[in-house]
């Protein structure tokens, strides 16, 4: 491999990375506080996605105008999803709130597909987002340096809100234990809802950001995404923020370098994620960061 | 913020939505059911994917085969009726599409768009002995060893000689890579072909610098293209569907590379050309064209297309279909009864059979020996190139 050929597949990595981490926050994020692996972050993708493509081709806003409105709808739904789907669960067994997710998440791709088609949309690239950059040999898309950026603003963000907030304080003490946190006066429901609020941001955030990367979007795009980047945030312990954001990093380059140094092998690139998934689990049953930070989100 | 129960009236009618849009295939396949075999309409069934991944192939035969039935209603003096199953572009739905057929009893069959997907009905149709006609299944295997399926189409080897003698002749390639998808016995299958022709008429055992895979619906073709990139081919050879070559093609003119690159007639798709339009260098191979209307029956197939569908651009599959609704038709108006050896017989012997794509004679495989057409992108249209004529 040539330095060039190298430094092309660091960058194709990065991008590629990068995304997964941005969507893996979300996942780990929901499942820190409430325990729930919410499967419908995946289709959350989708919707977001589907609102800025209307947003700017059917309702020729600008791209900007667009990309907010789909985040506040995404969030709005995100939110509705847990009034609906989840809370009326919160006292029955885990699993019956795991199947639930599932089910939601089935009703979205289905629903898509009756009322906006089966057949993939090409999504609009803003010039003013998406460019090409060549630097000598190596030629990137301006995304490769926007996505990681907003995916360390996000996580900078997040663990700020976790952390320092009176919110975040709250979050924490739910995350430990519903009853007692609910006795010391924290209101529960408004806690879940928050938590709701920002993992479907960030979902929305990603799935635009997915959209702008691979411009092809369709009723079952959140089904691959999703389950690479539960994935990485299972990689990188579930519940930490900052082991999601390794765990897609290690996700990403590992896929696109195994395909650089190894060509032969590229049909067997899904593969290597779950066999890099199986030997973490082995070595470190709790994910990379798993152990000490699972309580704390 | 809306009320609780809002939002559970909402979600309840949401669930009732789907659980109709779920029910009503159901009711139509009783009520065809009802309609035996013994009634007085022709049953062909029809299997293509109408969603999912390979959906605009599908839709676009369909179009072909309903302005087919409109054009041509009648057979033995009985109406024709068409049983349309959609088989979700997936290898089982497609068995389980030509099961559905098999029950409700049609007289003979027509699909299916990709190869992948004839290969898995083939031999449900085998067992319950029912014939039928391939629309565009490439794939030499489709009708190996099945003696009820047949197809209308030219097969991989043609195919895949084709577009190697047009990339060592016409753009002077000495190199080439390929980009398959591993998952498609179409892709697999053709990249082999064209790996075969390649090596031999350039006379150089080493000629494929690089040869790399991916699984159909991948979207980052990153790592593989920057492979491809530092053997630097003359010409990149990349067959599959025609949703990831779009943006594997894009994908690679980003990068940089900007070496011809070569498919196969799966190209041929709206999605396709929404993708690349722009982009230059890029050939494949295809069925039909408007530009060399070859046969009497191909000037009427494109004025009732242009007048059925007149948003429409016209394509090979849509002419495929028609003819395969045709030569159904045919095979039993020659067969002079709608049983399914008779039909199976009839379709056997067809020879000099006029369609919209040419005169098709099926030889003992059931394949047609027919002419390719090479098109290019320019200008946001598919544009004719060349034709080659079969050996």
């Amino acid at each position: 491999m040539t330095l060039e050929t190298f430094l092309q597949n660091i960058a194709n990595g990065i991008s590629l990375g990068s995304l997964y981490a941005l969507i893996a926050i979300g996942y780990t994020m929901v499942y820190g506080i409430i325990r729930l692996i919410n499967f419908a972050h995946a289709d959350l993708l989708m919707v977001a996605s589907y609102a800025a493509f209307y947003g700017i081709l059917v309702f020729a806003l600008p791209w900007w105008v667009s990309f907010l409105l789909a985040i506040v709808i995404t969030t709005i739904l995100g939110i509705s999803i847990e009034k609906i789907a989840y809370r009326p669960l919160r006292d029955a067994p885990r699993i019956s709130a795991l199947i639930s997710a599932i089910g939601v998440s089935f009703l979205l791709e289905n629903l898509g597909i009756v009322l906006l088609g089966a057949r993939p949309k090409p999504f609009p690239r803003p010039e003013e987002v998406v460019w090409n950059i060549h630097l000598g040999g190596i030629s990137f898309l301006s995304l490769a340096i926007i996505i990681p950026v907003i995916t360390l603003v996000l996580l900078i963000a997040v663990n700020l809100i976790v952390n320092k907030t009176n919110v975040g304080i709250a979050m924490r003490a739910v995350s430990r234990d519903f009853e007692t946190a609910s006795l010391m006066a924290v209101d529960v429901n408004k806690v879940v809802v928050t938590t709701f609020a920002v993992g479907s941001g960030l979902a929305a955030v990603g799935g635009i950001m997915w959209s702008l990367q691979y411009p092809q979007i369709d009723p079952l795009m959140g089904v691959f995404p999703g389950l690479k980047c539960f994935i990485a945030a299972v990689m990188g312990g579930i519940g930490s923020v900052p082991g999601a954001m390794i765990g897609g990093f290690i996700l990403g380059m590992g896929e696109v370098m195994l395909v650089g140094l190894m060509p032969e092998l590229s049909g067997y690139r899904d593969a290597f994620a779950f066999v890099v998934l199986i030997l973490i689990l082995l070595f470190k049953p709790g994910g990379i960061l798993g152990e000490h930070v699972v309580e704390k989100v | 913020m809306f009320g609780k129960k809002f939002l559970t009236l909402v979600a309840m009618v949401m669930l009732v939505a789907v659980a109709l849009v779920g029910c009503g295939g159901g009711e139509e396949a009783k009520s065809n059911n009802a309609a035996n075999n013994e009634s007085d309409v022709i049953k062909i069934g029809v299997y293509e994917p109408l969603t999912g991944i390979n959906a605009a192939g599908g839709e676009m035969t369909v179009e072909g085969i309903k302005l087919a039935n409109k054009l041509y209603p009648d057979v033995l003096g009985k109406k024709v009726e068409l049983v349309i199953v959609d088989n979700k572009s997936e290898k089982q739905e497609a068995a389980n599409a030509v099961e559905r057929l098999v029950n409700e009893n049609v007289d003979v069959i027509i699909g299916s768009y990709g190869s992948s997907l004839s290969m898995a009905g083939g031999p449900v149709a085998k067992d319950a002995g029912v014939p039928v006609i391939g629309c565009s299944p490439t794939n030499p295997l489709v009708t190996k060893d099945n003696e009820y399926y047949f197809r209308v189409c030219f097969i991989d080897p043609f195919q895949g000689t084709v577009m190697a003698k047009y990339a060592v002749e016409t753009l002077g390639a000495k190199t080439a890579a390929i980009v398959q998808d591993v998952q498609q016995d179409y892709s697999v299958g053709l990249s082999k072909y064209f790996v075969d022709a390649f090596k031999e008429l350039t006379g150089d055992e080493n000629a494929i610098v690089a040869q790399v895979n991916y699984n159909t619906g991948d979207k980052d073709f990153s790592a593989q293209l920057t492979e491809v990139k530092a053997k630097n081919p003359d010409v990149i050879f990349a067959p599959g569907n025609f949703l990831e070559c779009g943006i594997l093609v894009e994908k690679a003119r980003e990068l940089g590379i900007d070496v011809p690159i070569l498919g196969g007639d799966t190209w041929e798709a709206e999605e396709f050309l929404n993708r690349v339009g722009g982009l230059k260098d890029i050939y494949f191979s295809t069925h039909f064209t408007a530009e060399e209307p070859v046969t009497e029956l191909s000037s009427t197939f494109l004025t009732k297309f242009a007048e059925e569908y007149p948003d429409k651009q016209v394509n090979a599959f849509a002419a495929l279909g028609f003819d395969s609704y045709l030569l159904a038709l045919d095979a039993i108006n020659r067969a002079g009864s709608t049983d399914h050896d008779a039909i199976r017989d009839a379709l056997a012997e067809t020879e000099n059979f006029q369609g919209a794509t040419g005169f098709i004679t099926l030889d003992e495989n059931g394949d047609a020996n027919k002419t390719a057409i090479i098109k290019k992108v320019a200008d946001g249209k598919f544009v004719y190139e060349t034709k080659v004529e079969p050996k």
